[in-house]
């Protein structure tokens, strides 16, 4: 792999760019690996990459029945933050904004991290209390966030009506180092990454069936054929519950459409990211210019990747009484996503009753953000065999447990 | 998309509270064991397709049954919970 630097940029300036080479190859499927991703959107993608980083394991293939970030990965609003309040979630979540950090230095290729600030308004009395408590958590287990009155709102976002009528801001819980990057450069940052180790990312290839002998799995049947493997990891997201049934367990999982949409760009008017839980939407501006604006998941299971007109309304409604400034743009268009939802609205990485077969899915309605941090946790749990600790909470059995790491009440909305 | 609630006949969706997939209306028995009851409360075939679920008409109260397609957002029939569960 030829390193992009700004000397490559000079280099290629001066003879007529012939010399880029393909991001990635393209194989045909070898008949085995030791291990097979299914799912080359980002955390199928950074699983791989961390097997070979972490554990020198190159023998990989990543399989998609798409293309390469199709998926939740080119779907969501881009969102980086880790303030959460179980003790769990925010040391996966702040280990995957801590490797946002640097990603674009560790894969050589520019995934526009921008830790331009996040910020969760409170807009009812019951939020604040929840949200200094939710700052006291992260003070504890080391992720920087703070408490922050309604002037400070205002200053760090001006187009905020802080003052009402219905829902005023009462202050807001910021995380400084939170942010936004471009969701694309990071699936193809860990695939070009991949590709350079050796490994094989074949799109357009669907699993249709899981084989097994023995309780083992022994590999995949997919379009292009039967592949062999030792071991599985299933990273779908919103097919989770498919692949599953293919592999012949179920799961405690439901799938929703989640959707969003941007405005026409606009000139720069807002350079912090907020969310507002209580009227149930939330926005950022992406570098072009557009408002980039997220609502609530559809209010009941399905697998329609393209939402339903009134939930735009509500959340653009609920927007607008916070944002007076948008009333008057034009949305230029509107998408959904299939995000997989657990009870207790936390991810689930864990072996499965299928041997050396391996799950990661349940991020709901907050994947993208976590893509860094769930790769490393995957890969060490592919790699030995049993979950190390980012994952040890998130294990299949919590639900028949009793152990919910419930963010669903910590948030009191999808998040 | 609109159901038909078996009272008031066919109504906007924003009528109705979804109330999750239709099993929840056979409930195991309090002895069923671990196992039975694991499978009740959290897992689920969460269909790419046709699915069964539970809407609540508010309006009338009504709960019903709601055959419906997951993927093309079609609505093949519905009935009363109260016809099916007495």
């Amino acid at each position: 792999m030829k390193r992009y630097s700004a000397f490559a940029v000079a280099r290629e300036g001066l003879r007529h760019h012939a010399g880029w080479e393909r991001a990635w190859k393209s194989p045909a499927p070898k008949p085995s690996y030791d291990v097979i991703i299914v799912g080359a959107g980002g955390h199928g993608l950074a699983t791989a990459y961390y097997l070979g980083k972490n554990f020198g394991i190159t023998n990989v293939a990543v399989i998609e029945k798409g293309w390469l970030g199709g998926g939740n990965t080119g779907r969501n609003t881009t969102i980086i933050r880790s303030n959460y309040l179980q003790d769990p979630s925010a040391a996966i979540y702040e280990k995957a904004r801590s490797l946002y950090e640097d990603l674009s230095q560790d894969l050589n290729y520019n995934v526009m991290f921008s830790p331009r600030g996040v910020m969760m308004l409170a807009q009812t009395h019951h939020e604040i209390r929840g949200y200094q408590r939710t700052a006291h958590a992260n003070a504890l287990q080391g992720v920087e966030t703070e408490f922050i009155g309604p002037e400070r709102v205002k200053e760090l976002c001006p187009i905020i009506e802080t003052r009402g009528p219905r829902y005023p801001v009462l202050g807001a819980l910021w995380q400084p180092r939170g942010g936004t990057a471009r969701h694309d450069a990071v699936a193809w940052g860990y695939a070009r990454a991949c590709s350079d180790m050796g490994m094989d990312i074949i799109q357009k290839c669907e699993v249709t069936g899981v084989t097994q002998e023995g309780g083992q799995v022994t590999g995949v049947e997919t379009t292009k054929g039967h592949i062999g493997c030792t071991k599985l990891g299933i990273v779908v997201a919103g097919h989770s519950g498919v692949l599953a049934d293919m592999a012949g367990f179920r799961l405690p999982i439901e799938s929703v459409a989640l959707q969003a949409l941007v405005s026409e760009p606009i000139k720069p008017c807002m350079d912090v990211v907020v969310m507002a839980n209580t009227v149930h939407g939330y926005m950022s501006q992406s570098d072009k210019g557009e408002m980039v604006i997220g609502g609530g998941a559809d209010g009941y299971n399905n697998y329609t990747q393209r939402g339903s007109f009134h939930h735009i309304e509500e959340t653009v409604r609920a927007l607008i009484e916070t944002f007076p400034i948008i009333s008057r743009l034009k949305m230029l268009r509107m998408w959904g996503g299939i995000v997989d939802m657990t009870g207790d609205r936390s991810p689930i990485i864990s072996p499965t009753p299928l041997g050396n077969t391996f799950i990661n899915c349940g991020w709901g309605t907050g994947g993208f953000k976590a893509i860094p941090g769930s790769g490393w946790a995957t890969a060490e749990m592919i790699a030995r065999g049993t979950p190390g600790p980012l994952a040890a909470e998130f294990g299949l059995n919590r639900f028949r447990e009793g152990r919910f790491i419930d963010e669903s009440v910590a948030a009191g909305v999808a998040h | 998309m609109r159901i038909t609630c078996p009272y008031c006949g066919e109504r906007d969706i924003r009528e109705f509270t979804y109330r999750g997939h239709a099993l929840a209306i056979a409930r195991p028995a309090p002895d069923a064991g671990e196992a039975a009851w694991d499978d009740y409360l959290h897992l689920r075939d969460n269909p790419a397709g046709a699915t069964q679920d539970l809407w609540h008409h508010g309006p009338c109260g009504a709960w019903v049954i709601v055959d419906r397609d997951t993927v093309t957002h079609e609505v093949a029939g519905s009935k009363a919970v109260a016809e099916v569960k007495r």
